[in-house]
């Protein structure tokens, strides 16, 4: 047994720990602190705790537990709430209080609640690693699957209650070893779970948010990027995505946030209707919270725990969205702990292994082939991660660096946010670079002409970023009556479609086929406007149409109502004839 | 508890002991100087044959040889009681007033501890400030942190003050049964801030409920770091244990941070941004946090912080992290200092993100949110328009352009603007908005539902 040398904040020193391994877990003093080996040098080993170490003496003993940090798999994940380091803070307030207190530990998955195991294998059946040995109904929409976690026959199979330690079959390996099989699996968050195949982009992740469904659309396994100064909407954007994006699991990791956004989470998703299985929103969640005031080094292990638990669900079969806010916050973690470990800082103080735990962390998002026999089990983890760059200039080591790995980028700017356009990601500085990849889908699933309107809107859009810039210069009235004409039209496109409330009932989600009929309403008043124009229909009279208060009010037409929003079309046309402009 | 005269080293407010073996990190220790003065400190780094300590106040007067450090065996405490109510305290918890000694009902580590996430309740009771700024557009909920962004010489003291002696929860229809407090920790400001604080709670009776903590400008420094921490940790006691409702005024936060930078730059760690340590961040955490509801208990605790922005730059570090933490902020503005705009809060960049939770039907109104953003979208657009209109002339802007510029003028003068003694209630704020809206048409407001349009706005619409 060592003992504890040095104290010095989240991290502390000791010396002559036997058995100690870089990255074990060790228990830290009198009262068993949880921590985690970062660096040996000759007898010593630096450990960062993942509790406070106020009090803590020199003197006192640290014991390895010959493992490295771990997360529990198995049923009970969902609907839980943990913190960084997996424990459940549930469990944690019914046993400790209000406040989270020192010392305190609690098993991850539930030892005593038993679970309905229906057997899938039979009894003498082979089967690989990754192959589903049968279920259990975790929530009332989710289906756990138990997977072999070893090759080899199955024996001694059978239905019934049993806790997550209880044995439900056995496996013998082909040298005549034999393995029990539980439900819970351990699996070490710092190491990527495998997968038999990646596959390349090719599904979209149908977010229901106008904006990112229309011009930077998100690929199931794609990982995006959400930078933006505080105040710009961050949160409500995850809130959102993890709300209604469809994948089945959602993971949502509160990294060194503040604890009333957590509680929010966790007021509002029980109470949330899933729109597509009318159940609690929570039935298919998992909450990892570490707050931004809770110990700094868990901070840095909850990323890991959040992408180990989301890899998990992708190797049953499912679709995962794993919302992380902030990355910020977890690199923060990392240069926290760097410091106190007298390491050579690099870009402002960050370790200058940033980019590389970035690029690791993100490579895990991803569209798999499933281990195991079955060649059809697909599944997906899709990163959301949000950035909180230093007074919102993304000129800075995190943003950047995640910017090299990422593939969408969702640029939230503070002026929009400040006139309330929400969400305030900017239609000219964001990007995806799964538009391409993912136009097949769009043309096949929601319209042929789709990516034609999609570019034909973004072009109009750009144009009035130049427009705008005269406009600077010699006020709106210089320019001719048909640029002014399309001022008109990308107004709408801004105010009408990119506008989004999260707070409207009907607004906060809008299907592609609402999306695809307002996108094109907006197109074709743009077209019949410029048109009328041209034969000299003052553009007064075209302000004054009454269609336009309907074409501001689409988005809040409701989805079994869409007829209306079709049939708007028509009467665009109709006002537009009044008018006396032929087509 | 162990003695030692085995200093070898002070630097800043640092002293070094050798030869000590297992003192606790963070432990409390009391030094006795050659003149026989004693001073605290507090255990930064520890281990075998060395503790680092940073001493509560100036090193003058320490030397090597005969200095007695004395390690007192625990963490920082503060004896609480619901007596500190009508008491002013230094910024060590020692009494200022000429009143006897507090006999403490529980003693409690000043550090706290993190609130359990899945223990918290969300904040949602409505608290009027009869600000319409806030109200209307910035809603504070008890449990809510919510700072006031400030620069030099702008009125912050006042608004907090007017808060302070303003605020009340109107929707929770238990009457006045709740009970109040103002927790008030000064924190390297000046005495004549001080005592304007004082002296409006005074005269507005605000004292006897409430606990100040005075860390005066000319006090020790180091000081501060336990300042905001004292005050915060009385105030649990008091929301957590006395169900009392209590709003916790910390100014000025910049004066935190500086402290909180020369330490750092003592210990010669490695700087962050601008020379604060990297870990500011999660050390404002452990201040800020430390509000909120708590689920089973009555009590709340409600943060109002100020910090004044180096040269009004709301990227600065500290109001930069403070933003990151706090839910949201109210900002002041200079212009609207200088055009006599009395509270002068600038609300493009205000925001409160627990707003959502604290208005609507039976809580403000129903029309609430609609009439926040379209106001907010008015004003913005006005905003622009009024820079706009400074190239190119008045007269090249549209009618509807002309509107908007109009607006921006009235809503500062007439809804922004009220005197640091008006209290408006919500319905006033609210058919303020309404009446100012009147002046577009009915297109232009597409952030209101219709049906609030015709059941609240028509009354002041002409047509």
């Amino acid at each position: 047994m060592g003992i504890l040398h040095r104290i010095s904040g989240p991290v502390v020193e000791a010396r002559g720990v036997a058995g100690a391994r870089m990255y074990d877990v060790v228990k830290v003093g009198n009262e068993r602190l949880t921590g985690e080996i970062i660096k040996m040098a000759g007898d010593t080993s630096t450990i960062q705790v993942y509790e406070d170490t106020n009090g803590l003496r020199p003197g006192e003993p640290v014991e390895t537990t010959g493992e490295p940090l771990s997360v529990e798999l198995g049923p009970g994940l969902l609907r839980s709430i943990y913190d960084g380091i997996q424990r459940p803070l549930n469990v944690m307030a019914e046993k400790g209080g209000a406040f989270i207190t020192r010392g305190m530990s609690a098993n991850s998955l539930d030892r005593d609640k038993k679970w309905e195991f229906v057997p899938v294998a039979k009894n003498g059946q082979s089967v690989k690693v990754g192959d589903v040995l049968g279920t259990v109904q975790e929530t009332d929409v989710i289906l756990h699957r138990i997977m072999a976690p070893l090759e080899g026959n199955v024996q001694n199979i059978r239905a019934g209650q049993f806790t997550v330690e209880e044995q439900v079959c056995t496996i013998t390996g082909a040298a005549g070893k034999e393995g029990k099989v539980i439900m819970m699996q351990r699996w070490f968050v710092r190491k990527s779970r495998p997968a038999a195949e990646r596959f390349d982009p090719i599904l979209p992740l149908i977010t229901g948010q106008r904006i990112v469904d229309v011009f930077f659309p998100i690929a199931k396994g794609g990982s995006v990027c959400i930078p933006g100064p505080f105040g710009s909407g961050k949160t409500v954007t995850q809130h959102q995505f993890a709300k209604w994006s469809d994948t089945q699991i959602v993971v949502y990791v509160g990294c060194g946030e503040r604890g009333n956004e957590m509680t929010e989470v966790l007021t509002e998703f029980p109470r949330l209707e899933d729109p597509k299985t009318k159940k609690p929103l929570m039935d298919r969640t998992v909450l990892i919270a570490n707050t931004s005031n809770m110990p700094v080094a868990a901070r840095e292990a909850s990323i890991y725990t959040a992408v180990t638990i989301a890899e998990y669900y992708r190797d049953m079969g499912y679709d995962v969205a794993l919302m992380a806010d902030s990355t910020s916050r977890w690199a923060e973690a990392m240069r926290e702990i760097g410091g106190r470990l007298e390491e050579m800082p690099g870009e402002e103080g960050y370790p200058a292994y940033l980019a590389r735990r970035l690029a690791e962390f993100y490579e895990r998002a991803g569209r798999v082939r499933c281990l195991g026999t079955d060649e059809n089990r697909t599944g997906s983890v899709t990163i959301i991660g949000a950035v909180s760059p230093p007074g919102g200039d993304i000129n800075e080591p995190v943003s950047q660096n995640t910017l090299r790995v990422t593939k969408v980028f969702l640029a939230l700017d503070a002026s929009l946010a400040q006139r309330r356009h929400f969400p305030a990601f900017h239609w000219l500085r964001s990007y995806s670079l799964y538009t391409d990849t993912l136009d097949n889908w769009y043309i096949q699933n929601v319209s042929s002409d789709w990516v034609e309107l999609r570019k034909e809107a973004m072009a109009l859009l750009q144009q009035e970023a130049e427009l705008q810039e005269i406009v600077q210069l010699v006020g709106p009235d210089a320019l001719p009556e048909k640029e002014q004409a399309v001022m008109v039209s990308t107004k709408m496109l801004r105010e009408d479609l990119l506008q989004q409330s999260a707070f409207h009932e009907v607004d906060t989600y809008s299907s592609m086929k609402k999306q695809y009929l307002m996108l094109r309403n907006i197109l074709r008043f743009h077209h019949r406007a410029i048109a009328a124009v041209e034969i000299g229909v003052q553009l007064k009279r075209i302000l004054e149409l009454p269609i336009r208060e309907r074409i501001a009010r689409m988005k809040e037409v409701p989805e079994e109502k869409l007829s209306e929003v079709d049939a708007l079309g028509g009467d665009i046309d109709r006002a537009f004839d009044s008018l006396g402009a032929s087509k | 508890m162990k003695e030692y005269k085995t200093v070898t080293k002070i630097a800043g407010p640092l002293v070094f002991v050798e030869g000590v073996n297992d003192i606790g990190y963070g432990e409390i220790v009391e030094i006795q100087l050659p003149s026989g003065e004693r001073k605290k400190g507090q255990v930064l780094d520890t281990q075998r044959g060395l503790a680092v300590v940073q001493v509560f106040g100036t090193t003058a007067g320490i030397n090597l040889e005969d200095t007695t450090v004395k390690f007192l065996g625990e963490t920082m405490q503060i004896g609480v009681s619901q007596e500190m109510l009508g008491r002013v305290f230094n910024g060590l918890g020692e009494p200022r007033d000429k009143g006897p000694a507090i006999i403490p009902e529980k003693r409690l580590d000043i550090n706290g501890a993190p609130i359990n996430p899945y223990a918290r309740a969300e904040p949602r009771d409505f608290i009027q400030t009869g600000i319409s700024a806030i109200d209307g557009l910035n809603t504070l909920v008890r449990g809510q942190k919510l700072p006031i962004f400030s620069g030099s010489g702008l009125p912050h003291n006042a608004l907090a003050v007017q808060i302070a002696r303003q605020a009340k929860v109107v929707s929770s229809g238990k009457g006045g049964k709740d009970q109040f407090a103002v927790v008030f920790a000064a924190v390297g400001i000046t005495h004549e801030e001080a005592s304007f604080f004082m002296r409006d709670f005074e005269k507005t009776g605000a004292l006897e409920r409430a606990v100040l903590f005075l860390n005066l400008a000319d006090d020790p420094s180091v000081e501060r770091i336990i300042t905001p921490r004292l005050a915060l940790t009385t105030a649990e006691y008091l929301a957590y244990e006395k169900n009392m409702h209590v709003l916790v005024i910390i100014t000025d936060m910049t004066n935190y941070c500086e402290a909180l930078r020369e330490i750092a730059s003592a210990r010669e760690e490695v700087p962050g941004r601008r020379g604060y340590p990297g870990y500011m961040y999660t050390d404002l955490s452990t201040i800020y946090e430390r509000a909120g509801r708590i689920k089973g208990k009555e009590g709340t605790v409600t943060q109002l912080s100020i910090l004044t922005m180096p040269g009004d730059d709301i990227t600065h570090p500290i109001a930069d992290l403070t933003g990151y933490i706090t839910e949201g902020q109210i900002v002041l503005g200079r212009d609207l200092h200088r055009k006599n705009i009395v509270p002068p809060v600038d609300v493009l960049p205000c925001l409160s993100r627990l707003m959502n939770l604290g208005i609507g039907k039976d809580r403000t109104r129903e029309d609430h949110r609609g009439m926040a953003d379209q106001l907010y979208a008015a004003y913005a657009t006005g905003r622009d328009l009024r820079s706009l209109s400074a190239v190119v002339g008045e007269e090249a802007l549209s009618a509807t352009d002309k509107l908007y510029l109009k607006f921006a003028d009235v809503f500062e003068k007439r809804f922004i603007a009220q005197g640091t003694h008006e209290d408006r209630t919500i319905e006033q704020t609210l058919d303020l908005g309404w009446e100012m809206l009147a002046m577009f048409p009915e297109s232009e407001l597409k952030r209101l539902k219709k049906e609030f349009i015709e059941k609240y706005g028509r009354k002041h619409r002409k047509n």
